[in-house]
């Protein structure tokens, strides 16, 4: 019910990747988006090894090719506008079939399209073999400030409530007859935004009275606590420490 | 407009975070004064009770849900909110800041929406320079309005409009700083401030729909308009005895201090973004390349990420120039009207306020009202 | 009854809203340790103050509240909240936790309990209201009946002296209902249950409040007051078509 991909993304399973602890996830995903970014365009071969790296660790959390390549479409639209820079980009030109192309548009093509691509599929991986609760837990222990994680953590229990309300407003409002077709309508579509925000403000007043009544002093209280064993850091870490050493090499060949 | 990684190089990205952090900081403070409670449980507060997480929780939730709400526009497109402006007008511009971040926080590590790297950048163009801006101009406009429920929606409007090109041009400034190659700065610059502009008008017509039907029913919820419905309802209804007593609420009195402030911040954020537009509209684009060049923080010639992805997202062909200033031309028209409206009304009301009760400045301002909408 | 200090002990109390509307105008009622007792009324009769009351959560009227003894107020407050449990309407509102188990050890956690002691705490409460098997489930994967079954638990999870319910029955489907029933009847704690759902309050609570227009209109066996026409009538309360209390046998 309701935004059923939130829990879509998630790929349950026992592979040594779902069974690290989160933060030392989080922490290897960025660290290894980080170093892609880092990496010099010119060093095409850098980013085949990146990609290697990953198809590595899908393999490894049993991630299927489908399932990674289904959610890469994420990046369409920005592949759309990558495709655009050989034309617009200033600079040296070159003809491919008769077609006038920037040089450097074409290389910025390409760094978009190699490094946006590695970020998408390395987030992708870390929300297909992590779940979401794990995820608050790793930024709870990632020193995210507690008022932060306890906001992403509403917004997560509360988000699917929300949506399913808002599904049934659409629903009854076509029940009656109503149709959305354009912006002669926006009137009608901005009440329900309107009643779904007093909805939810008034459900966080009520959340709070619950939390209160159950003795919320304003912070809440630590149930779990994720921690890493050094091999367990040092395995996720391996993801990133790889691409380091890719990097460096890009950079000095 | 969520920004993937490899748009903006590295150590641009790191400063971006390091300003989104900040801010965030700044934020988690402010809106723990800003929930400090509204409704009936206002005493809830005194005995113990954190209000801003669940709060704040279910705004980011409704944030979410509400961007998936689609307003058809015409022919099978349609659009969305991005909710930066709404935020901080209905829960105020603290609240406003986290709600989105949390967001987009969300969405960059569970959607892959927007890089990981990219976070600074998209939580300081989306979450910050929208929620400031917009909220910044609001007050303004509120303070300078006439105390009606239209006026709320008026500045609602304004607000949201110039608070999507604003972070447009937020963006094109890092992308001048970090981002590099030879689409010229001048071109990002109007493509993504063209663009934004219709998306801005959208935003901003969907925003004041939205704050006008919540300000319909629940005014009391409306963080921005608050001191304004408190006043009404102080004279409808005369006769209650408590209600003088309702009146000295903390978080409305700190607001009233800082008015001025933040109402003076308002008309500098739209100088400051009428000037920006100009200056991009009448310099030789190549120079602001070169004042890049001159800060040397591009140094890395081979680091040449490209840049605009948000004109991607939103499926923006090459702009030609005629079209190019044609937006800008709406952009330096609303800024400069919106400056100019608030510079007269301020002082039109400064000086009936000086002699008259602050209500009654009607006529004039409901024309400048209409210019600044017609004029988009 | 009068021997054990009372589980509650409601005097005098009033109150009004910072806007000016006055929905109590001073309620007095006690309920002995291990009773069952419904709060009955029409709607707008001031039965959701006076439960915001029973915890603190609304002070600042006159009047005073006494759960074992111990005065509602700022200094016992961490205290009170533990010993009053208030299971709300809306389940939803109640399970704000990402799973099962991390709710049901919100309360405790928040008191202090800590590694095995909370998690048999959560054990035992989940395994009370039968829902053991979803522990590690997030709540809105679960019906309507299995969640006010959780919101139940994250209350006993607290160990609490007196059980509040708000509505329990409303939205449930006649078998959820009876389950509920039948949890409710096997605890040994005290349970003040506020409800429309007459014959609800008749199954399972053999004494019964009418609080009507801010004040406590009846207090007696519930299958009286339901029997008195007249009395019903003036409080804007209805049976069901065709139910009948006087047919009813009532099994304490």
């Amino acid at each position: 019910m309701g935004a059923g991909h939130a829990h879509k993304l998630y790929r349950h399973g026992h592979s040594p990747v779902h069974g690290l602890p989160p933060h030392t996830k989080l922490a290897a995903v960025f660290a290894f988006v980080v170093v892609v970014v880092s990496t010099p365009r010119e060093a095409m071969w850098a980013f085949g090894l990146y990609a290697v790296l990953l198809v590595a660790v899908a393999y490894v959390a049993r991630v299927p090719a489908g399932f990674l390549l289904r959610r890469l479409l994420i990046e369409v639209p920005f592949v759309a506008f990558a495709v655009l820079m050989p034309f617009v980009a200033e600079g040296e030109r070159v003809d491919v079939l008769g077609v006038s192309l920037s040089v450097n548009g074409l290389w910025g093509a390409w760094n978009v399209l190699a490094k946006g691509t590695l970020g998408v599929a390395a987030s992708v991986l870390l929300a297909a073999t992590t779940e979401l609760r794990e995820l608050l837990l790793g930024l709870q222990r990632l020193r995210l400030p507690p008022l932060l994680v306890q906001i992403a953590s509403f917004m997560i229990r509360y988000g699917d409530v929300i949506t399913d309300e808002m599904r049934r407003m659409r629903i009854a409002r076509e029940s009656r007859g109503f149709e959305a077709k354009g912006v002669r309508h926006w009137g009608v579509l901005a009440k329900s935004a309107g009643a779904l925000f007093i909805r939810s403000y008034e459900r966080g007043e009520r959340v709070h009275l619950a939390m209160v009544s159950r003795g919320y002093a304003g912070s809440m209280p630590v149930i779990d606590e994720v921690t890493a064993s050094r091999a367990q850091w040092t395995y996720a870490l391996a993801l990133p420490c790889a691409a380091l050493v890719v990097c460096l090499l890009g950079w000095t060949l | 407009m969520h920004v993937p990684d490899g748009f903006i190089n590295a150590p641009t990205s790191a400063a971006t975070g390091v300003i989104a952090a900040g801010a965030v900081a700044v934020s988690l403070r402010g809106a723990r004064r800003e929930q400090g409670g509204t409704s009936l449980l206002e005493r809830s507060r005194e005995l113990g009770g954190e209000r801003t997480a669940p709060l704040a929780g279910l705004v980011a939730a409704f944030i979410f849900a509400v961007q998936m709400l689609n307003f058809p526009v015409a022919a099978g497109t349609s659009g969305h909110l991005l909710g930066g402006a709404l935020a901080a007008i209905l829960v105020g511009p603290y609240t406003g800041v986290l709600c989105v971040s949390v967001v987009l926080l969300m969405q960059g590590i569970l959607f892959a929406d927007g890089g990981l790297t990219a976070l600074g950048v998209n939580i300081t163009n989306m979450a910050i320079v929208t929620t400031v801006v917009a909220y910044a101009l609001f007050r303004g406009l509120v303070k300078v309005l006439p105390r009606t429920r239209r006026s709320v929606t008026v500045a609602s409007f304004v607000a949201a409009l110039v608070s999507v090109p604003a972070a447009a041009l937020a963006f094109t400034l890092m992308y001048a700083i970090g981002g590099t190659t030879d689409v010229s700065i001048g071109k990002v610059a109007t493509a993504m401030v063209g663009v934004h502009v219709l998306i801005g008008i959208g935003e901003a017509a969907i925003t004041a729909l939205t704050v006008g039907s919540v300000i319909a029913v629940r005014p009391d919820l409306v963080y921005g308009a608050r001191g304004l419905t408190q006043k009404l309802k102080l004279r409808v209804n005369g006769e209650l005895v408590d209600a003088p007593q309702a009146e000295p609420e903390p978080a409305p009195v700190a607001a009233r201090t800082s008015h001025r402030k933040v109402w003076a911040a308002g008309l500098v954020a739209s100088l400051v973004l009428a000037g920006f537009v100009s200056f991009y509209a009448s310099a030789d684009p190549d120079g602001l390349e070169k004042v890049a060049a001159d800060h040397g923080i591009d140094k890395k010639a081979e680091d040449h990420a490209v840049a605009d992805s948000p004109l991607a997202d939103y499926g923006v062909k090459d702009v030609d120039d005629a079209r190019l200033s044609g937006g800008l031309a709406g952009v330096i028209g609303v800024g400069v009207t919106v400056v100019a409206g608030s510079a007269v009304f301020w002082a039109v009301r400064r000086r009936r306020s000086d002699d008259t009760s602050p209500s009654n400045t009607t006529d004039s301002t409901d024309s400048t009202s209409a210019t600044s909408t017609t004029s988009v | 009854m009068t021997d054990v200090t009372p589980s509650l002990d409601v005097a005098g109390l009033a109150f009004a809203y910072p806007d000016g509307h006055q929905a109590l105008f001073g309620v007095d009622f006690r309920v002995a340790r291990g009773e069952r007792v419904a709060l009955l009324g029409p709607n707008g009769a001031g039965k959701t103050t006076l439960v915001l009351h029973l915890n603190g959560i609304l002070t600042g009227g006159t009047g005073t509240v006494k759960v074992a003894g111990l005065p509602v107020g700022r200094q016992h407050m961490a205290e009170i909240r533990r010993r009053v449990g208030i299971v709300f309407q809306d389940p939803d509102d109640q399970l704000f936790m990402p799973t099962v188990r991390e709710d049901v050890a919100f309360g405790p956690a928040a008191a202090g309990l800590k590694g095995p002691e909370l998690e048999q705490r959560v054990d035992r409460a989940l395994e009370r209201v039968g829902m053991a098997e979803f522990k590690d489930r997030p709540p809105h994967h679960l019906s309507f009946g299995q969640r006010r079954r959780v919101a139940v638990a994250t209350v006993l999870a607290m160990e609490p002296e007196i059980l509040v319910l708000d509505e329990p029955s409303s939205n449930l489907d006649p078998a959820s209902r009876r389950e509920l029933a039948d949890i409710l009847r096997s605890l040994d704690v005290t349970v003040l249950m506020v409800t429309h759902d007459l014959p609800y309050a008749l199954e399972l609570c053999p004494r019964s409040l009418i609080l009507s227009e801010g004040v406590i209109a009846a207090d007696g066996p519930t299958g009286e007051l339901l029997s008195d026409e007249a009395l019903m009538r003036a409080h804007r309360l209805e049976l069901p078509f065709g139910f009948d209390p006087r047919s009813v046998t009532m099994s304490a």
